[in-house]
């Protein structure tokens, strides 16, 4: 993966890159770990008859124990609770499909082999938002910090991670700077 | 309290710049409190570890129309100051900004102006 190009041109520029095989099979697997954390968080409140029955969906109203989910699902407010409480509940399920459907455009448009990935400007916008989620996963769990060094001594268990967390910044930098050309 | 000027703000002192019906004026003090409903709210951007300073950018830019120099500005706010107020409003569209935000991975939250 050598960074993103544009192709094409109106309604058909494209934002094309090249990734290695492992590479997608590296993206693909924290993608998909990151949809089954969000799964996990639905499947602890399941829809109850009346959601069902009118489509209208509530979450739960009390915040993720687990940091990872708390940072991908945050709190609307931090001045009142109750109202906190309220919002979550209201925008949680929709914030979780959200998130659902972003990895789920990466898992269509990368090949599982990699290769050659071509993109729509609303699919690369889905693009950055599941790469920041799992950056936002991994920063998370790794303990991440601004002036984190790019490598970490060896006998630091963070430290064949993070060579996958600064990747991932990598491909997303590159990605927004050439979504920016794109008007 | 955001120190300096956002475009949010301009919105809160448009609506306190504007002229006060004259029957306010002699309204009671308590009736006059209740006109606080209108207050409005601000979306507020969290400083943090993991976003990269161009994907703040380019998101401030995409889900709020702002030119490339403004959305700049106000990422830069957040980075140096720990926070900014990126937008405000009423408190649905405040809540919705709030929403789109949390979509896209930002730390943000929503308080009265």
């Amino acid at each position: 993966m050598n960074g993103w190009k544009r192709a094409g041109r109106g309604g058909r520029t494209r934002l094309v890159a090249s990734m290695e095989a492992q590479e997608a099979a590296v993206l693909r697997g924290l993608v998909g770990e990151v949809r089954q954390i969000l799964a996990g968080r639905t499947d602890d409140n399941p829809a109850d008859e009346l959601a069902v029955l009118t489509g209208m969906r509530t979450g739960p109203s009390t915040r993720p124990t687990d940091r990872v989910l708390a940072r991908l699902l945050p709190d609307f407010t931090t001045e009142d609770a109750d109202l906190a409480a309220g919002l979550r509940s209201l925008h949680e399920p929709e914030l979780i499909e959200a998130k659902d459907s972003a990895a789920a455009v990466v898992l269509e448009t990368l090949p599982e082999s990699g290769g050659r990935v071509e993109l729509t400007p609303d699919q690369a916008d889905a693009w950055l938002a599941a790469i920041n989620d799992v950056r936002l996963a991994l920063g998370t769990a790794l303990d991440v910090s601004e002036d984190m060094p790019e490598e970490l001594p060896p006998d630091d268990p963070r430290a064949t991670h993070i060579g996958v967390y600064h990747w991932l910044t990598f491909v997303q930098d590159a990605l927004v700077q050439t979504r920016m050309q794109v008007r | 309290m955001l120190p300096c000027a956002s475009d949010g703000r301009g919105v809160t002192m448009d609506r306190m710049a504007a002229p006060l019906p004259a029957t306010t004026r002699q309204v009671d003090p308590d009736l006059a409190e209740d006109s606080v409903v209108d207050t409005p709210w601000q979306a507020i951007v969290w400083n943090d570890p993991v976003n990269l300073m161009s994907y703040v950018t380019y998101v401030l830019q995409k889900l709020f129309g702002y030119p490339e120099p403004k959305a700049t500005a106000l990422m830069l706010d957040v980075h140096h100051k720990g926070k900014a107020a990126v937008s405000a409003g009423d408190k649905d569209k405040i809540e919705a900004d709030v929403a789109k935000l949390h979509a896209a991975g930002l730390w943000a939250t929503m308080q009265r102006a």
